[in-house]
């Protein structure tokens, strides 16, 4: 299965994605911020098919659109009363707007549905390097605001006492959880980001009450899924995207059934 | 010391605190009373500088209230913070002890033991290993005590600590918290519903309502005419049973004092 470039190329591509979004989503989870990063993979599909539009490339036309959203988000904060009402409504109205957008190039329907649902196995080399340079990025920028990021999601009112900026940090956070979706939409598409940001991440606070181990176990599971999806999308030849996220699912309601006893 | 000079303190329109002048001596115990939006939650986040002034100026240990100050613990209320997570209760503290500086979240041999030292100080050892959504409401508080104490603050600011706990384990928290004031020799302020609980431990009470403060002696402060000419309303101050019992006709005052 390694003798292909397109296979090696998505077991590349994959394991960068899934590695960032294991950390990344580590974070969103404990934060509870699960359902704004599910949204900016929407508002990243106005951003992609919008990009195509323009005769930019989608994964440009994402990252700006997702990066802007998240910061957004983040310096509207805990203001936003009715949080997960505005968040439903900014990711129904961008998943409209994409649409709209692909009636435009109505020739690309294949293009829609790599959007989508991820197209894994069409990964090329310069989308591998411009995966591996965003993965860095955020996962410096991640590795510098950790321990303030941490104590803001876990103590709150302390950490702003204390002298730390929650406002900020809430916003650089979202920025990077934009970074992160639009990785993630390269493997599995906008719809499925949740199988690699959200799934493992969770399924590892399950498992460990420690935050330094529960980090590198959501990469850790983040990583197999994803080899996994590819894997056995190569013996099925069904998707893998089906895959990933069908892994992600059942291990999550495993770990949930095995925590439970 | 802490002084505020003439602070006032505006929200919504209204003034929470209006022209106040007092002062909290070093390693002094004070309870903070006073009705619900009284003003002793926006009083501590004034003093953490969290708060703008409208007027005056607070001073803490000789410097203008700023944010970020180290000296001051703090322990917010519980039923707003610490979230249902299954991270276990060393790492929340580990992550607290130097939170507010960049980096990497690791733990060194010193922080380690900072943090034990403060799960000692609380006698809630046991809580290192247990996952926060497993925390009963007593040993959720003790944590967030513990939390204040990293650092090593000359000032604790307590938020309610008594909130959902029952009378045995609000007489262990504060026979904790007046120990630890005598080991670690902090001042400590402590805001509470009722005064009952209070009355042996602490020096000096300071009441808030309408905009008014009065801080002084229990004897001092808690009286008839002291507290009707704070609440600009008729109140009566009963003793008995080494207990008091604040009388109203205004529902929110009745509803501060003869609580438990």
């Amino acid at each position: 299965m390694l003798d292909y470039d397109f296979m090696r190329h998505a077991f590349l591509a994959a394991g960068i994605v899934a590695v960032l979004a294991g950390f990344v989503g580590y974070f969103l989870v404990l934060r509870g911020q699960a359902f704004a990063g599910h949204a900016l993979s929407h508002v990243g599909f106005a951003g992609a098919t919008g990009a195509v539009l323009l005769g930019v490339s989608p994964l440009a036309g994402m990252l700006g659109v997702t990066v802007l959203g998240g910061v957004l988000m983040g310096a509207l904060g805990e203001r936003l009363a009715e949080r997960d009402i505005a968040i439903g409504v900014i990711l129904t109205m961008s998943l409209g707007l994409g649409l709209l957008f692909l009636h435009f190039f109505t020739s690309y329907a294949t293009a829609a549905t790599a959007l989508l649902f991820g197209d894994v196995l069409g990964v090329d080399l310069p989308t591998i390097y411009a995966l591996l340079g965003l993965a860095a990025l955020s996962l410096g920028i991640l590795g510098v605001i950790a321990r303030p990021l941490l104590f803001a999601s876990l103590n709150p009112e302390l950490a702003e006492a204390k002298g730390v900026s929650l406002r900020g940090l809430g916003l650089v956070f979202l920025g990077l959880v934009g970074l992160t979706t639009a990785a993630c939409a390269q493997i599995v598409g906008v719809l499925l980001v949740f199988a690699l940001m959200v799934g493992p991440a969770a399924t590892a606070q399950r498992l460990s009450m420690r935050v330094l181990p529960g980090l590198g176990l959501a990469a850790g599971i983040a990583l197999a899924e994803a080899w996994a999806g590819i894997a056995l999308s190569y013996y099925t030849d069904w998707p893998a995207s089906f895959w990933i996220s069908a892994l992600s699912g059942v291990v999550y309601l495993l770990s949930v059934v095995f925590r439970a006893r | 010391m802490i002084s505020l000079q003439n602070v006032t303190i505006t929200r919504g329109g209204q003034d929470v605190l209006r022209d106040i002048s007092l002062a909290f001596r070093d390693s002094e115990f004070v309870g903070v009373l006073g009705p619900n939006g009284a003003g002793k939650t926006t009083l501590f986040r004034a003093i953490l500088g969290l708060q703008p002034l409208s007027a005056g100026r607070i001073e803490v240990f000789g410097a203008p209230a700023r944010r970020g100050n180290q000296d001051i613990g703090y322990m917010p209320q519980t039923r707003s913070t610490l979230p249902p997570s299954n991270i276990c209760g060393f790492d929340v503290l580990a992550n607290a002890a130097r939170g507010h500086e960049f980096g990497l979240p690791l733990s060194g041999r010193r922080l380690r033991e900072e943090v034990m030292a403060a799960l000692e100080d609380v006698d809630g050892v046991e809580l290192a290993a247990r996952p926060l959504a497993r925390l009963s409401g007593g040993q959720r508080q003790r944590l967030l005590l513990a939390t204040a104490l990293l650092g090593a603050p000359k000032l604790l600011l307590l938020d309610e600590p008594l909130i959902s706990l029952d009378p045995a384990a609000q007489a262990a928290m504060i026979a904790l918290i007046a120990r630890l004031r005598r080991t670690r020799n902090l001042t400590v302020l402590f805001a509470a519903h009722d005064i009952n609980p209070l009355l042996g431990s602490m020096d000096r009470v300071l009441y808030l309502s309408a905009g008014h403060a009065a801080l002084g002696t229990v004897d001092e402060v808690i009286t008839s005419e002291g507290l009707s000419k704070l609440y600009g309303s008729k109140i009566e101050v009963l003793r008995a049973g080494g207990r008091i019992f604040v009388l109203s006709d205004r529902p929110d005052a009745h509803n501060m004092c003869d609580h438990a």
